[in-house]
């Protein structure tokens, strides 16, 4: 009998959202107090590294939230990141305004380049910023939600999503190779210079930028956690684990997981569109099916079927791949992502964090009164193998 | 059937010349039952005689090529998916225990609960003491009150079937439908469910498929016997374990 | 291909020629006359040139006219003098045909303008009406047919009066055909049949000629050049009805072969294998392989090296696969959310190691004599390694369906798939089974690899092209059904290749993979479903 969100918020929540504050306060902090060149400092181009990390932690949570807790493997996630992305890449290639090559007030470089008489009737409002942060919600949740309506109404299920999911993608990447698509081809969106009117390159605004990806992260924690403790948290359990049983319960399973697809399609649209001005550029390449499954193995190296494991997954494993892509073992990074694909599934299939709850969780157990046992066992839900396809 | 027909039969579940096949396989064939409000009746028929299948039918999960499936004597089923079929008051207990086995007990029943099933409601749901009442009297008819924190899928296979059965309850269907509730359980639990049974048949009506004849003997309730997905024999336990054709199909001829 | 073979054999016939030239003794007047007339540098004086040397009879006129076309003829304008450089990089005089060792410093290009290449065509192509080579004759004929000169009249019915062979006496007719539809001095009833022979060779070009026949024509020939014209166009698109059909078939043979292998890891066995794709590039690799070490030991093997390169590609993917699953995916069953991430692991490495050991490029994988070149059919060419690759793929659907049907290993892996346990129970060693149908899968698409790289790139991206089609071919013809790829395979490749004329390549694609969405949402289970309980559990 608590509130949707006291409940959500137990003692390993509370860490998790403490700890992502103050390492982004921190970070900020070092990056514009210090000196530049002291040892303590951050510099500019690590924190918009970090920016990156956090982003892709935000996409980790939207993936973690549909298949840890609902079983639902999507390979498309890539793609809602990329469209949301693109949202923002279109606002920002409309700031440039009469700056481009060109030098036309309208029209971006790309379309006079590629003779455009107009601006496409879906590149208007995209010089708002509130439109272009609509567009990052609505776009991505829309096409999960028309996508999801057909899947799951048919059911659709297990891995036959999991291709259908692949070939939307496949399907978009091919379209935004396209240069009369209207998105730049394969080039893309890039060469931006402002955004709300601050410069993209400034070191101001990229600590902004990264603050508010923490703050993003935080938020999307936030709703994950209320969605996953509430009861629709549990029914989604339910559904993972025995699907047809909460049919013959009464529950319609097509709903729960068209509202779940939905919400995690738009946050992983707003993790694209906190991307994209960090990084500077959007394209096609985005789309690529490798992206999106690449993205699944770092919730399941953080462990699905825990929030704040998704999120560490998904810093760990980038964090590994800046490491290696740039150092001499750079020939055998994709030899080391494919084990790592291999081995989780095979000996780690808890992913770290659910490995530790698995240990930790007896312990504390015995520590927890009653009463808030059922809000601190959330995070240790084992995700169990899906039931037969 | 239209709505204009008000109740063509006082049966609550009303089947009449239902047919499925499956690739040309005919599992159900011409299958016609009653079950009248507050029975409870027995299913028995060898492995293959479409006990599951006319279930399934039932629930939703199967669509039969021809025949009529009518609910509380107008609502056609045919039409209507597993949901719907639910919510309507048929609840349904699997052959092999299906709890939701990394969740809780009382998170098992607490879904079960035939409360507010929409997503805003399961979003927005803090719960009420009636809630917590009834999930409480239902932990008690089970004898699962002790170890209501504990996950499903550490109980024994009886103790899951209790708890399926106890979800029923919770869902609080007008009819039942218990699917060999007990395969896998010792003498003692196969006498209390027996008895759970026939508690849960004062309030509501029941259809139970069983192989334990003991157990159904013990029911002391009509029997339907079925074969090749058609009733070979109805009646009291005794007058069909002495019918001639039932006595041919289990022994074999 | 067609091309090529006629530039080859002209240069044949024209090394020939030069070398009766040199035999014979050069003539002196006005040939040499006109020759001189090249190095004007005026492109009436050039006209006039190739009107008197086609019409000299001197076995010089081809070489010079030939050279002419293919700009290898040069004049010195000092010396009035003219050079022929031949193919093979030797020069000739041009008026006496005797050879000169260097040119001259100051030569030039005789140069051309359109008029002046549609006369030399045509002169080229009086020239060559005579020729002994069949092949040059109807080569000769139909650049007759195009240009439609009048001049070329009494040549051409010359020859076609002695013409023995058929295909080449058809081309005298149509080029005949053409001089008289043009010619204004011609009764109507000859017009008229020779609208009804060039109807009859109803091509493009055929088209073509019809076309710019001009409306100013009596009424009686306009109505049959429009009726002709009408004709053409609905036999030519019936052609490419036809030819868009071949492309769909050869394309969904592809699709087919490639998908095959994962009809049994997938459909049969229920494994979703990312790394099938893998294994076809593995197979293509072997084939690359194979070539080297004939290139360089045994190069008269050659045209047998894809014959080799079967069996090996078989038994080298076939072997990784019995590794993939002792090793993997055994560990996996019933979880195929963790297969699919496995495998795709496993994708990531095989390219990788692919990449490191033969390099990222494109690997060169040549066609034996017997899979190059084409052969027309009506109006449509086929290739000859997509016609084998039609046959290679239906040859092995084939052995692979009677292999299910009729071996104790097929009777084995049926029993497997429909009943573990009760597989189990009777005595099969269940889990060699499955390794051993692992094996085949794989091995099936190390097969398809070698059919594969002789029309597509070898590079370590190969089999990431295909995996998605794969999966597609295989839920749209319905999981668990070896028909049901093959109807799958063929219907996509057919819906892609007339979607690709409307909508565009890229477009049809992405229009083929929505629908195939969509269709899913309709049938989950695919064209040929299995119906049932056991399915469903």
């Amino acid at each position: 009998m608590q509130h949707i969100l006291t409940r959500s918020l137990d003692r390993a929540a509370t860490t998790f959202i403490l700890v992502v504050a103050g390492l982004g306060i921190l970070i900020s902090l070092s990056n514009i107090l210090l000196p530049a060149g002291s040892f303590f400092q951050v510099p500019t181009y690590l924190v918009a590294l970090f920016g990156k990390y956090v982003c892709y932690a935000i996409l980790a949570l939207s993936i973690d939230l549909i298949w840890g807790y609902c079983g639902i493997l999507s390979l498309g996630h890539g793609a809602f990141f990329a469209l949301g992305g693109y949202a923002m890449g279109m606002y920002l290639m409309r700031q440039i305004g009469s700056r481009g090559v060109y030098g036309n007030p309208i029209l971006p470089d790309f379309m006079v380049f590629l003779n455009y008489p107009k601006l496409p009737w879906y590149w208007h409002g995209f010089d708002m910023f509130w439109f272009a942060a609509l567009m990052v919600l609505l776009v991505p949740g829309l096409l999960a939600f028309c996508f999801g309506w057909l899947a799951f109404r048919s059911r659709v299920t297990g891995v036959y999503l999991s291709i259908i999911t692949q070939a939307m993608t496949y399907a978009l990447l091919l379209a935004f190779f396209r240069n009369d698509f209207g998105f730049g081809g394969n080039n893309g969106l890039t060469d931006f210079k402002d955004i709300l009117g601050f410069n993209v390159q400034a070191d101001g605004t990229r600590v902004a930028l990264f603050l508010l990806s923490c703050f993003s992260l935080i938020l999307a924690f936030l709703i994950c956690r209320a969605v996953v403790t509430s009861k629709l948290g549990k029914l989604l359990i339910a559904i993972r684990d025995a699907e047809s049983r909460t049919r013959f319960l009464g529950y319609r399973v097509e709903s729960y997981k068209l509202f779940v697809f939905t919400l995690s399609a738009c946050m992983a649209g707003v993790a694209g569109a906190l991307y994209v001005p960090q990084v500077g550029i959007i394209n096609p390449s985005e789309f690529a099916p490798g992206n999106s499954i690449e993205a699944v193995i770092w919730v399941a190296v953080g462990g699905r079927g825990t929030l704040t494991g998704a999120a560490l997954g998904a810093v760990v494993v980038n964090y590994a791949k800046t490491y290696f892509t740039s150092g001499p073992l750079a020939p055998y990074w994709l030899f080391m992502l494919g084990a790592l694909f291999i081995l989780v599934t095979l000996l780690l299939p808890k992913g770290i964090v659910g490995t530790f709850n698995a240990w930790w969780e007896p312990w504390k157990a015995q520590r927890i009164s009653d009463a808030d046992e059922s809000a601190a066992r959330e995070d240790g839900i084992e995700p169990k193998p899906n039931p037969a396809e | 059937m239209n709505v204009m027909d008000p109740r063509v039969t006082s049966a609550i579940l009303y089947l009449d010349g239902v047919h499925v096949s499956f690739d040309g396989f005919h599992a159900i064939n011409n299958l016609s039952l009653a079950l009248e409000p507050g029975e409870m009746r027995a299913i028995i028929g060898p492995n293959g005689a479409g006990k599951t299948t006319m279930m399934d039918i039932i629930t939703g999960k199967t669509k039969p090529d021809e025949g009529v499936v009518l609910f509380d004597g107008s609502t056609d089923l045919t039409r209507l998916d597993e949901t719907r079929i639910a919510e309507l008051g048929i609840g349904r207990k699997f052959q092999k225990p299906t709890v939701f086995e990394s969740q809780t007990i009382e998170d098992n029943l607490l879904l079960a609960l035939n409360v507010d099933h929409s997503v805003k409601g399961t979003l927005f749901w803090r719960g009420s003491k009636d809630e917590s009442e009834r999930i409480d009297r239902v932990l008690e008819t089970i004898r699962l009150k002790d170890v209501r924190r504990k996950m499903a899928g550490s109980l024994s296979h009886g103790q899951k079937q209790w708890l399926e059965i106890g979800m029923l309850l919770a869902q609080d269907p007008k009819l039942l439908l218990v699917d060999e509730p007990v395969a896998g359980m010792t003498d003692v639990e196969t006498h209390q469910t027996a008895e759970l049974l026939k508690e849960i048949n004062k309030e509501k009506t029941v259809m139970v498929v069983e192989h334990d004849m003991t157990f159904v003997r013990e029911l002391g309730v009509k029997v339907t016997c079925l074969h090749e997905g058609t009733v070979l024999a109805e009646g009291s336990i005794d007058d069909v374990s002495s019918n001639e054709r039932v006595i041919e199909v289990y022994l074999g001829r | 291909m067609s091309t090529n073979i006629i530039d080859r054999l002209r240069a044949a016939v024209l090394a020939l020629l030069l070398t009766v030239a040199f035999a014979a003794p050069a003539l002196a007047g006005p040939f040499e006359d006109a020759v001189a007339k090249f190095a004007n540098d005026d492109f009436s004086d050039t006209a006039a040139a190739v009107e008197a040397v086609a019409a000299s009879g001197n076995p010089l006129a081809l070489p010079i006219i030939s050279a002419l076309q293919e700009g290898r003829l040069v004049a010195d304008p000092g010396s009035k003098k003219v050079f022929v450089k031949q193919a093979d990089g030797k020069i000739i005089d041009a008026a006496t045909g005797a050879a000169v060792d260097k040119l001259p410093d100051g030569v030039a290009d005789v140069r051309l303008n359109n008029r002046l290449r549609r006369a030399v065509e045509a002169a080229l192509g009086s020239l060559t009406l005579l020729s002994p080579d069949p092949a040059r004759r109807i080569a000769a004929a139909q650049s007759v047919f195009k240009s439609h000169d009048a001049n070329a009249l009494p040549v051409v019915e010359e020859a076609l009066a002695k013409e023995t062979n058929r295909s080449a006496k058809a081309a005298f007719t149509e080029a005949r055909a053409a001089i008289l539809l043009f010619k204004p001095d011609v009764s109507e009833a000859d017009k008229l049949d020779a609208i009804a022979v060039v109807k009859a060779k109803g091509d493009q070009e055929a088209m073509a000629l019809l076309t710019s026949l001009g409306p100013d024509q009596p009424p009686l020939i306009k109505t049959a050049v429009a009726g002709a014209i009408s004709s053409i166009q609905s036999d030519l698109a019936m052609w490419s009805m036809v030819q868009n059909a071949w492309y769909g078939i050869s394309l969904g043979s592809v699709l087919l072969l490639a998908a095959i292998g994962l009809a049994i890891t997938f459909g049969v066995m229920g494994v979703i294998n990312m790394a099938h794709g893998e294994m076809v590039m593995i197979g293509a690799y072997t084939t690359f392989v194979v070539q080297e070490v004939i290139r360089t030991r045994y190069p008269g093997l050659f045209d047998v090296s894809l014959l080799i390169a079967v069996p090996l590609a078989f038994v080298v993917a076939g072997a990784i696969g019995v590794a993939i699953e002792r090793g993997i995916i055994r560990f996996l069953y019933g979880r195929p959310l963790e297969t699919l991430l496995a495998t795709w692991g496993l994708s990531l490495v095989l390219q990788q190691a692919v990449r490191t050991a033969f390099g990222p490029t494109n690997r060169e994988v040549g066609n034996p004599s017997w899979m190059s070149g084409a052969f027309e059919l009506g109006q449509i060419t086929i290739t000859y390694n997509r016609l084998w690759i039609l046959v290679f793929t239906l040859a092995v659907f084939g052995i692979l369906l009677a292999m299910l049907r009729y071996t104790a290993l097929g009777l084995e892996m049926r029993a497997v798939t429909q009943n573990r346990r009760m597989a189990a129970s009777m005595g099969i060693a269940t889990s060699r089974v499955d390794a051993l149908t692992f094996g085949l899968g794989s091995g099936i698409a190390g097969i398809a690899g070698v059919a594969l790289s002789q029309i597509d790139n070898v590079s370590p991206n190969l089999g990431q092209s295909y995996i998605i089609d794969s999966f597609m071919v295989v839920v749209f013809g319905g999981v668990g059904n070896l028909w049901g790829t093959l109807v799958g395979a063929f219907t996509l490749g057919i819906a892609n290749k007339f979607l690709e004329p409307v909508a565009g390549a890229v477009l049809g694609k992405i229009a083929i993979l929505v629908l195939i969405i969509l269709f899913i949402q309709k049938r989950p289970r695919g064209l040929f479903a299995l119906k049932g309980r056991a399915v469903e559990a």
